[in-house]
């Protein structure tokens, strides 16, 4: 793989500077936090009283029983809960500089900036190649050259592109649901993100695929900051540098990964991670 | 480490892009706003126009001594081009009435039943064949509906009624009864279709047959629906014009007798309109049976989509 | 043979079932109904097609009506048909469409303007079409047109029947159909491929046209076809907004009248003075119709049932 890289390097090489003036740096490390985060569903508390600090460039796991609101946690960071509607919002979610809940924040700049990867692969009925450039195209790029070296480029990172480069023009939905995921965290990273959401992303996976995305996850650690939710707790030993245990909407625990699993402080989370509920 | 293919987009473009697009994505919100208002606009037009039309016969004494509106229901005649045109709307009334009433009497049972054999008793292969058969009859144009009545039916049904005249109120209401079925049949069959089918597991585990389950636990479950089919078949007798038109015989007679040649209020303006002065009493008194029909048919429509609403909620709330 | 429960002497029950005669007669019944549907629908097109069959030639098709309609062929109605319903899609399609993406993408279900639209699609649709041909000849004809001369300072152009206004006429009774179609359509479209796109940062309108809209295109063009089809039978509406009798030419102009196959039906079944003479002439327009109506009805169906065929691969 890496004898490829120079050809990359290269090609990229060609591509023009959009801007002199812009910032040659990669995107400034994103710090997601919350603060009293409450979430109401109608008149259904999902979220109550949420606080927590997440690190630029660090894998963090979510884990919790069914219903406990991992997910609903995970959608207010990108907005994606905008959709559904009478949904309400109190306290603050910050990234890095942005407030999050603003007004006047831009839910599409900022969902460009947050990445998001689901539960169930949701590729575009279209081909692999469309798939991958489609937010690349939203933003503008039309030179087929730069389009292609992208797509390459996240495809290369998300270990899907020695399985897909002859068939690129194909039908993304006759990949395998493991193939669909890892393309759909492709197609997130190549509109570079400085956060990637993901909705327990390997639970839809056999145990192949699921080993698959998990190096995956290690591996994109050092660009992105990382916020996964899991139901397995293996998983999240496997791949967080810390983890956040809820209960009921609330945030029990948060901490160093071994540690929590180790030696927990709560009695609640000790619980969980030993079986005993849920 | 694969390195990245530099940054995405500096910053300064990004945020006019935005700006631009943000405009553009208000515009087309706008738009699309607009396309939904149109059909309330639609509607607003249809009611504002067909009436301002018919509104001489309430306000210009010149129209009113020619047609008024009790006289509407007090002159017993239908005749509009005599020396002393008489503006009676009762044979009309009678007419539309009498060829509905057979319509429904017909396309009814037939309709409803044949819903019930479709969700209830039919194989999925007998279903491929009727589901189809009814969207091709759907499918039909009216006028070729009349056609069929005046050309076909009529005739046959004369040599089994023994009727008078070929074309009768009766034939009108069968040819007519062919083009309000597709409509009640396919209404009445979703609602079957929604009824849950624990409903009928829990009927049928007591030893019920599955026509006793059909008949006393699926169809009450679905009736409100089965009931706005009905309504909406109704609305659709009221107003179809063509078939009418062309099996009827469209004499105004108003008399009670099925057999007898009938006109609608519908086939009145169609028959009548093209050759009226524009802004004369009859023009104004065709257009106001256009708002009587239109009136008609918004109040048993509405009542229709009450139901479905009500049978929406009451199978939600199950 | 009895029992007593609760202290009551009551009749045992019997042991069996009793065997539901009159059941199985009324469910022989509904399958009576259902047959007779499908025989009623089977003789209305066979007898059409049966006594029609031999009138059409190309002769027919593209001959002009000749001898007071008993002689000749049907190709003006033909070509006012088509160029009605075109101009009718051409009007009618983006408002449809435009509107359903409305209902269903932006709207907020319980807000007064959304139930409102809801409202006034529903009852649009049960609109008689002979009042959306009083609706075309007061509004279009003596309203818009008769004001859009004065302000051209024409003579009678606009303010009189004429294929445009026919045709607006005929959206205008249309629309909820491809309103109603074009949201079945939307509705089908996963949530999780707007969520996809709308997580990649693209806006909603962006959703719709890259993503919603390319996946609704089957169930879009199944409204469309079949308000087409619904379009080139409906005769009531343009009775009085531009259908003509007998026209000599073809239509050139939107403010020409024209010919249109339906209301040629029409005319030949019932103004006809010689019955017997125009017969085989009648049956033959009665099946150009019929065939083009099904035709377009069969293609809509055949788009649907793929459209759910594949819905349900899919989950
Ligand atoms: N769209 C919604 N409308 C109303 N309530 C919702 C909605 N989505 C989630 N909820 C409620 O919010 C709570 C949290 O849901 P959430 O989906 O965040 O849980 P979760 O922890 O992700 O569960 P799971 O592990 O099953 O995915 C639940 O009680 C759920 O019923
Ligand atoms: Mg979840």
């Amino acid at each position: 793989m890496v004898t490829d890289v120079p050809t990359i390097r290269t090609r990229v090489a060609e591509v023009p500077p959009q801007d002199p003036a812009a910032p040659a740096v990669p995107p400034t490390p994103a710090h997601l936090i919350a603060e009293d985060f409450h979430l109401f569903y109608g008149t259904n508390e999902a979220l109550k009283g949420v606080s927590l600090e997440i690190p630029a460039r660090t894998v963090t796991a979510i884990i919790g029983p069914s219903g406990c609101g991992k997910s609903t946690l995970l959608r207010s960071f990108n907005r994606m809960n905008d959709l559904i509607p009478n949904v309400r919002m109190t306290g603050r979610l910050r990234l890095t500089d942005l407030d999050v809940l603003a007004r006047s924040t831009d839910v599409v700049d900022l969902r460009r900036r947050v990445g998001m990867v689901f539960q169930r692969p949701n590729p575009f009925p279209k081909s692999i190649f469309e798939n991958v450039v489609f937010g690349l195209r939203l933003l503008g790029v039309k030179d087929r050259g730069e389009l292609e070296v992208r797509a390459e480029d996240s495809l290369r990172r998300a270990a899907l592109w020695d399985e897909v480069k002859d068939r690129l023009d194909h039908s993304a939905m006759a990949l395998s649901g493991g193939q669909q995921q890892r393309l759909c965290i492709a197609r997130s990273m190549a509109i570079e993100p400085e956060v990637l959401l993901m909705d327990e992303p390997a639970s839809a996976l056999d145990p192949t695929a699921t080993a698959r995305v998990e190096e995956l996850i290690l591996d994109l650690k050092s660009r992105y900051t990382i916020v996964v939710v899991t139901h397995n707790m293996q998983q999240a030993a496997r791949v967080s540098d810390r983890t956040a245990f809820m209960l009921q909407g609330e945030l029990i625990e948060y901490g160093d990964t071994r540690q929590l699993f180790t030696s927990p402080h709560k009695r609640l989370t000790e619980d969980y991670i030993t079986g005993r509920f849920g | 480490m694969i390195p990245s293919a530099g940054p995405l987009q500096p910053g300064v473009n990004v945020a006019r892009r935005r700006r631009l697009q943000r405009l553009r994505e208000a515009f087309i919100a706008w738009v699309l706003r607009a396309c939904a208002f149109s059909a309330v606009a639609g509607l607003l037009l249809i009611m504002v126009f067909v009436f301002r039309e018919a509104l001489p016969i309430f306000t210009s004494a010149e129209t009113q001594r020619e047609a008024n509106f009790l006289g509407f229901f007090t002159v017993p005649n239908w005749q509009p081009v005599s020396d002393v045109p008489k503006y009676g709307l009762v044979p009309l009334l009678v007419g539309t009435f009498k060829i509905v009433f057979v319509a429904m009497a017909f396309a009814v049972p037939v309709a409803v039943l044949a819903a019930l054999f479709a969700s209830e008793f039919a194989s999925p292969r007998l279903r491929e064949i009727l589901k189809p058969a009814i969207e091709l009859l759907a499918g039909i144009p009216s006028v070729v509906l009349g056609f069929f009545g005046l050309m076909v039916l009529a005739s046959w049904l004369q040599s089994v009624t023994g009727a008078p005249v070929r074309l009768n109120a009766f034939n009108a209401g069968i040819a007519l009864s062919l083009g309000i079925l597709p409509t009640t049949f396919s209404v009445c069959e979703d609602a079957l279709r929604a009824v849950p089918k624990s409903y009928r597991e829990a009927s049928l585990a007591l030893g019920a047959s599955r026509w006793q389950t059909a008949w006393r636990v699926t169809l009450p479950a679905a009736s409100a629906g089965v009931a706005a089919a009905i309504l909406l078949g109704l609305a659709r007798a009221t107003g179809e014009t063509m078939i009418v038109l062309m099996a009827s015989g469209n004499a105004a007679l108003g008399t009670a007798n099925v057999f007898d040649s009938a006109r609608t209020l519908s086939a009145t303006i169609a028959a009548e309109l093209a050759e009226v002065v524009v802004g004369s009493p009859h023009y104004s008194v065709l257009f106001f049976l256009g708002a009587l029909l239109f009136l008609i048919t918004f109040v048993v429509n509405v009542a229709a989509g009450l139901l479905v609403d009500r049978l929406r909620r009451r199978l939600a709330g199950a | 043979m009895s029992a007593t429960i609760l202290g009551q002497k009551v009749a045992a029950l019997p042991r069996k079932q009793p065997r539901d005669f009159a059941g199985g007669a009324f469910t022989a019944l509904s399958g009576a109904a259902a047959a007779l549907i499908v025989l009623m629908t089977a003789v209305i097109i066979g007898d059409v097609v049966l006594h029609g069959w031999q009138t059409v030639t190309w002769e027919f098709l593209s001959g002009v009506p000749r001898e007071g309609m008993t002689k000749g062929g049907i190709w003006p109605a033909i070509y006012g048909s088509v160029l009605l319903v075109v101009l009718m899609t051409v009007a009618l399609v983006p408002f449809g469409v435009g509107a359903a993406i409305y209902l269903n993408e932006y709207a907020n279900p319980d807000a007064p303007f959304t139930r409102i639209v809801r409202f006034a699609v529903h009852n649009l649709a049960g609109v008689p079409s002979i009042v959306f041909g009083l609706f075309g000849l007061g509004f279009f004809v003596q309203f818009v047109g008769v004001q859009m001369d004065r302000a051209l300072g024409l003579d009678v152009t606009w303010g009189q029947p004429a294929l445009i206004w026919a045709s607006l006429t005929l959206a205008l009774l249309n629309l909820p159909v491809v309103i109603v179609t074009t949201e079945e359509a939307l509705r089908a479209v996963p949530r999780e491929m707007r969520e996809a796109s709308l997580a990649l940062g693209a806006t909603r309108w962006q959703t719709i046209r890259n993503v919603l809209l390319p996946q609704a295109m089957p169930g879009i063009l199944t409204g469309a076809i079949l308000s087409v089809s619904r379009g080139a039978g409906e005769v009531a509406p343009i009775l009085f907004t531009g259908a003509a009798y007998f026209l000599p030419y073809l239509p050139t102009s939107p403010t020409d009248q024209f010919m249109e196959l339906g209301y040629h039906v029409f005319v030949l079944a019932t103004q006809s003075p010689d019955v017997d003479a125009t017969k085989p002439l009648l049956y033959g327009t009665v099946l150009v119709l019929l065939l083009l109506t099904l035709l377009l009805n069969l293609t809509a169906m055949l788009l649907r049932a793929r459209l759910r065929a594949n819905l349900a691969g899919r989950s």
